[in-house]
């Protein structure tokens, strides 16, 4: 509404957005913008839906995004992707992980996996980008990754040079894995569809 | 320096700065990492309690001794201190003394959403509270002035959007440390009536003192701006949301004292436009105050009193259109959240629920265990009701229920009010079972110790509390200890228990898999050719099982190799992946 840019990361409780919203509150804050990190801890971070925000400019008011309002999502599992879509802005943009993790109701056999989500999607004009982030975490060193993957396809959009991201992610991470890192990053940022 | 903060870690920064050298504090989402935080400074003594009001009559002990002290807890959390917090208030305080309390509009991790500002009106103490980290920490670190120079302990009241929510600090000198040393002061120490009568007085005096204050002091915040026909009264995260709404476009009272409101200040603000509204989060608590002094606003009728407010719903209250966005006509299946694949609780909710008892539940992770396909929650309530409300319910049930009830608590619930409740069973004597979920750890507010875990907060080791020891020790001479991976082990003791006409208590003991010293077994895979889609796997509801085209399928991503499973399984599809089980 004022200038603020908003990012969202949504996934599943568990699947470690933590570091990732780390990684990008630490990264604005340098380049010099307000930040504000907004996540909700507790229950809902038992395998449920969960969700960041990640909103910056000049001056940031509300801790939270709201519907319309996102102008990226990044999403850590396909069906939470079309879950939070509703808050993507207009000429918004999602980048969605393929994987797939079954929620309880389909566990139970009540309800089905949804299919062809990212199609539906598309159907609708919602510029979307899907990335096995999985697969290319694993070709970086470690499942654990996929979410340096996803931050390297974010930093495509965003006119950050990726120094200064390796610098932000070598100051966050174990110093033992800032290579496995590097190599997600660079995957995340150069994968084609 | 500048640095990106959560809220509760500007409060543990703000409490630092102010000179605090104690705190005592039960768990609590949303307030837990601000004593966590704290515990990282090693200036300042930090402990959690059994519970709030032990947490709270320790740091009145602290602030006694001479020594600046804080207690957190969440909103909840406050009813339990409420005993302490409303005479706190006569005696008032000797080095300063800030509670921290913690609402979750929304309830995002909670059984209600009661507003805690009705807390500082009915004890007559100030309230501060802040809209964003920077505040946290202002104005904890400001609240031991208050504190000291008003003779009253300070509530500060944060809320999960403030909280939670990083927003950016700047770290300033600490205050120097107050000389106050402990002085026998039996007129203002000792509350008997006597004593009591005379600092009644005193509390009344102090509020008009602190209305005094929250005309002229800089807590509240005037943005006037010129023209504007709108004025808006709002505090917290509700200011946030004004602004990112409104803009510049009305002007606006910042309240930061909530408790007690100005008056002249808001009737002179109130002059200034045509047309005042009040908005704030859960109850109409400034709009009442307004109506009281004879000013007309506009406020729950306008914005809900349920729930968090958002920019959007700010907007639509005030007829803005906000953005709309994409909407995708699919019924999408909900992922509510679940007990982990190995939680340890599992096993025994499975057991209770195929034995068909009636399940009085508790405050925890195991609250999990009232969702399909377990189902096995009948009641929960607050902290330690399980065993309270067993009592009563078999009390009542002579014959029909009896035997087939059970209550459910986790080990730091046990401890927090639990164990008075099995006093109550013991001593009144109802057959009644209750079943210790003994994950050896605060579960679901992040793995907090407690005194049954033998670590205190800093990671080092303390006298850890024997459940087994306690249970006799109150009367039940039935404790049974079981693990619930053993399915068979849990059966045969559950069905002995609730035999026994007497009662019991029967401990499922495994530390939660979230542990980092528990060691996880390797995935769990079906072989397809002998499972028969029975589907009696599922009966668990393990987030890593699922059905794939028609057979089981372990997930090896989530599995953790628990075995659970493969003790339903009657035709022996799940099997080791290799490795040794468990």
């Amino acid at each position: 509404m004022n200038g603020t840019k908003n990012i969202m990361i949504v996934g599943v409780g568990g699947q470690g957005s933590l570091l990732a919203s780390k990684l990008l509150g630490r990264l604005l804050t340098d380049e010099g913008y307000d930040v504000k990190v907004s996540e909700v801890h507790g229950m809902s971070q038992r395998g449920g839906s969960v969700v960041t925000y990640v909103r910056y400019g000049s001056k940031v008011y509300s801790p939270i995004i709201d519907m319309g309002e996102a102008d990226f999502i990044v999403s850590f599992e396909k069906l939470e992707g079309a879950r939070y879509t509703k808050y993507l802005a207009e000429n918004g943009r999602i980048i969605v992980n393929t994987q797939e993790i079954d929620p309880m109701p389909v566990i139970t056999g009540a309800m089905e996996y949804p299919s062809e989500i990212l199609g539906k999607l598309r159907e609708m004009n919602v510029n979307v980008d899907a990335i096995d982030a999985l697969s290319l975490a694993e070709q970086a060193g470690s499942a654990k990754a996929v979410n340096i993957v996803l931050m390297g396809r974010l930093a495509r959009y965003l006119s950050i040079s990726r120094e200064k991201w390796k610098e932000a992610i070598a100051a966050i991470v174990n110093k033992k894995f800032i290579e496995v890192n590097e190599k997600a990053f660079d995957l995340g940022f150069g994968y084609e569809e | 320096m500048k640095k990106l903060l959560i809220g509760n870690e500007a409060v543990a920064r703000g409490l630092y700065e102010g000179g605090c050298r104690f705190i005592s504090s039960y768990p609590g989402t949303p307030s837990t990492e601000i004593t966590e935080f704290a515990a990282k400074n090693d200036e300042i003594y930090c402990e959690w309690a059994p519970n709030e009001k032990v947490a709270c009559e320790a740091a009145f002990g602290a602030s006694l001794g001479g020594v600046r002290a804080a207690c957190a807890m969440k909103h909840v959390g406050l009813n339990v201190a409420a005993d302490p917090l409303f005479t706190l208030s006569y005696t008032g305080v000797n080095a300063g003394m800030v509670i921290c309390v913690a609402d979750d509009p929304a309830m995002h991790s909670s059984q209600n959403e009661q507003d805690s500002r009705h807390y500082a009106i009915a004890a007559k103490v100030p309230m501060l509270e802040p809209a964003d980290s920077s505040e946290a920490l202002e104005f904890s670190k400001r609240a031991f002035l208050l504190s000291e120079e008003y003779d009253t302990p300070v509530l500060l009241r944060m809320c999960t959007r403030i909280a939670h929510a990083q927003s950016i600090v700047g770290f300033s000198e600490p205050l120097p440390l107050p000389d106050k040393k402990y002085t026998k002061n039996p007129e203002k120490y000792i509350m008997m009536p006597a004593y009591a009568k005379k600092r009644h007085p005193f509390v009344e005096k102090r509020m008009n003192d602190l209305r005094a204050l929250a005309e002229t002091s800089d807590f509240n915040k005037e943005e006037i701006h010129e023209g504007a026909q709108i004025g808006v009264i709002t505090s917290g995260t509700a200011y946030q949301y004004i602004k990112e709404v409104l803009g510049d476009s009305a002007s606006i009272l910042k309240i930061g004292l909530v408790n007690p409101l100005p008056v002249e200040r808001i009737k002179n603000f109130a002059k200034k436009v045509k047309r005042v509204i009040v908005c704030e989060e859960l109850d109409g608590v400034i709009e009442t105050h307004c109506r009281s002094i004879g000013i007309e606003v506009e406020g729950k009728s306008l914005f809900s009193q349920i729930g968090e407010l958002s920019q959007s719903s700010v907007a639509a209250s005030l007829g803005i259109k906000h953005q709309g966005g994409y909407s995708l006509d699919e019924n999408l299946p909900v992922r509510p959240p679940v007990m982990c694949a190995g939680c340890p609780h599992r096993g025994m909710y499975y057991t209770l629920a195929k034995n068909k008892v009636t399940v009085i539940g508790d405050i925890g992770c195991y609250t999990l265990g009232a969702q399909a396909p377990l189902c096995a929650v009948d009641t929960t309530l607050c902290m330690g009701a399980s065993v309270s409300g067993i009592h009563g319910f078999n009390k009542v049930q002579s014959g029909e229920g009896s035997g087939k009830t059970v209550a459910v608590i986790g080990d730091s619930t046990f401890i927090h009010s639990g164990v008075t409740g099995l006093i109550n069973i013991s001593y009144n004597n109802s057959a009644s079972t209750v079943v210790i979920l003994d994950n050896s750890i605060t579960g679901m507010t992040g793995h907090q110790q407690n005194p049954t875990t033998g670590y205190n907060i800093k990671g080092d080791p303390a006298t850890k509390i024997d459940l087994e020891t306690l249970c006799r020790a109150v009367g039940i001479n039935s404790v049974r200890v079981v693990d619930p991976y053993d399915l068979d082990e849990c059966d045969r003791v559950l069905k002995e228990e609730l035999a026994k006409d007497e009662p019991s208590v029967i401990i499922s003991r495994r530390p939660c898999v979230l542990l980092k010293y528990v060691k996880t077994g390797d995935p769990f895979v079906v072989s397809g050719d002998k499972c028969r889609s029975c589907k009696m796997c599922l009966k668990l509801g393990c987030p890593a099982i699922s059905m794939k085209n028609g057979k089981a399928h372990v997930d090896p991503t989530l599995c953790v190799g628990c075995g659970v499973c493969v003790q339903l399984c009657k035709f022996d599809a799940i099997h080791n992946s290799g490795g040794s089980m468990r």
